[in-house]
């Protein structure tokens, strides 16, 4: 094992790498910002070193100066976080050059993950189904035929992509030609890739993604599914696990089809391939995530295997020590994510400091946050404050613990995202299990 | 100069920008005119990316935040010589 690692990141996912570590008497190193000075990553962590202004491009972002504090402080090892530079191949090839181990997949996995028009191809290959589309990037005379024969409407998508930049839906060719026209612009500004290719718009789908653990000797399992539908703007806020719609015919089908997928880029560590599913629980495979997700807590409480240790286990050289049978969803894993933004005024960013603050707490109830009391929520990076985590043995009684969990929250300050869950958490569909990534868009209206 | 010059001031907390991206030019320099609804700096709150465009057309005089610096809401950004 190693015996001390570098975080790369702030806030609540570089405390789960600094308790996952402090588990496994491994030194921690946490870098923060000027903005970050009083964050509780800094004072967890056994050293904390300064590395410059709150933009992002001169600390977190800052992969020479990250590598010569790494250099400086002898961490054996640097953790990415999820963000930030958890999926810049630049990166990893830097902690590679200089005998840094990068706890996540190689670059040559993380280019291919990357390339939305590569990782479909590949997904072909191996038999995984996508959503019919064009194959490769498209110009618009191309578009425009392929879009007749799969029928409208049509998804715009770039292949540099994420986080929802450059996409459209268009329903008719005037739309497609020039939403291409306006995507490609995007796409070149946001990703430096101007290639855009078109998919079937799958009405009303839901997002269920399976996680994925492999080690550097080609052992892969998965650790079953998590439903992501709940989302605003591409955002998820809401995950859980086994999914509503699960049973072990199909998650075995999902599984293995995202095992193929991530055993053909050669990947290792902890990674995650999400598929988008159709009312008549037809999958298509969507994108491969490279890195440890926001949402990897469901999945923990569910199959009872801390994901941080087996990444460490498996950067470490070790061998992955659970066989698929092993593997076992067992009662029912709810997330809500607690973003300091400001649900009654269109989701608007709210910074500032907290007064006071008082977590939930009780059986099966998890809390992965940075906050506390006086603590001021600095305007520089992600709204993502905290996840509000529970357990039970089915799903109706995790609705009702997430209630009564939520009902005990108070944050003086600040406006959040808890009384969006609170209503979600009483919403008859969200009960019922009726959920898809429109739901938000249908329910409150927001896109 | 007197009543004539006014400031800019952040409407949110976050990050100052003086340039739509890291390769391009600024979008206004100190002694540059400026109309009425041009842009002339970038607040980043949140990952939210917020314009922030002159109410009156002028010359701009002094810029008072270094480019990628923090600001407060509030605070002011530019001096500018109505005309």
């Amino acid at each position: 094992m190693f015996s001390k690692v570098l975080i790369a990141n702030r806030g609540e996912i570089a405390l789960r790498v600094i308790r996952a570590c402090k588990e496994m008497d491994v030194k921690t190193v946490a870098i923060y910002s000027d903005a970050d000075k009083d964050s509780l990553h800094a004072k967890y962590a056994d050293e904390a070193v300064n590395i410059g202004k709150p933009v992002a491009r001169k600390s977190y972002l800052n992969i020479e100066k990250i590598i010569e504090v790494a250099k400086e402080t002898r961490a054996e090892a640097i953790h990415p976080g999820y963000g930030f530079l958890a999926e810049n191949s630049s990166f990893v090839q830097a902690c590679e050059a200089n005998n840094i181990k990068f706890i996540g997949p190689s670059s040559e996995s993380q280019r291919l993950a990357g390339d939305k028009i590569e990782s479909r191809r590949i997904a072909v290959k191996v038999g995984v189904p996508i959503s019919p589309g064009s194959d490769g990037a498209v110009l618009a005379e191309e578009a425009i035929p392929i879009a007749g024969e799969i029928g409208y409407p049509v998804i715009i998508k770039a292949s540099g992509g994420g986080g929802g930049k450059g996409m459209r839906i268009a329903n008719n060719k005037e739309e497609l030609e020039n939403f291409l026209r306006l995507s490609r612009g995007e796409a070149s500004a946001a990703f430096g890739n101007p290639d855009l290719y078109i998919e079937k718009y799958l009405v009303e789908p839901r997002h269920i993604e399976f996680q994925i653990l492999a080690d550097e000797f080609g052992h892969y399992i998965h650790l079953g599914e998590r439903e992501c539908s709940i989302q605003r703007r591409y955002q998820k806020l809401i995950e859980e696990s086994p999914s509503p719609i699960m049973d072990e015919q199909l998650r075995k089908r999902m599984g293995d089809a995202a095992i193929r997928v991530m055993r053909s880029v050669g990947y290792f560590n902890a990674g995650t391939v999400e598929f988008l599913v159709d009312k008549d629980r037809k999958f298509y495979f969507n994108e491969i995530n490279a890195r440890l997700q926001v949402e990897h807590p469901v999945t923990e409480m569910v199959t009872g295997v801390d994901l941080l240790r087996q990444q460490l286990i498996i950067a470490a050289g070790g061998r992955l020590k659970l066989s698929q049978d092993e593997i076992q969803q067992d009662g029912w894993s709810i997330e809500c994510r607690i973003n300091a933004d400001d649900p009654d005024n269109g989701f608007m960013p709210n910074p500032g400091v907290i007064k006071q603050i008082i977590f939930p707490g009780g059986p099966g109830v998890r809390m992965d946050t940075h906050l506390y009391s006086n603590y001021e929520i600095p305007p520089f990076y992600d709204s993502l404050v905290g996840k509000l985590v529970v357990w039970a043995e089915d799903r109706n009684m995790a609705i009702k613990r997430m209630r009564r969990a939520l009902s005990e929250f108070y944050i003086e300050g600040p406006k959040s995202t808890i009384p969006f869950h609170q209503k979600v958490m009483q919403d008859e569909d969200f009960i019922k299990g009726n959920i898809n990534t429109h739901f938000i868009k249908n329910k409150f209206g927001e896109g | 100069m007197g009543d004539k010059v006014f400031h800019v001031e952040a409407p949110l907390a976050g990050t100052f920008y003086r340039r739509a991206s890291p390769e391009e030019d600024p979008y206004v320099e100190i002694g540059g005119k400026v109309k009425k609804g041009d842009v002339l700096c970038i607040v980043e709150t949140m990952k939210i990316f917020n314009e922030v465009r002159t109410e009156k057309d002028g010359v701009i005089r002094e810029i008072l935040i270094e480019d990628e610096d923090p600001v407060m809401i509030h605070q002011p950004m530019f001096k500018i010589e109505a005309m």
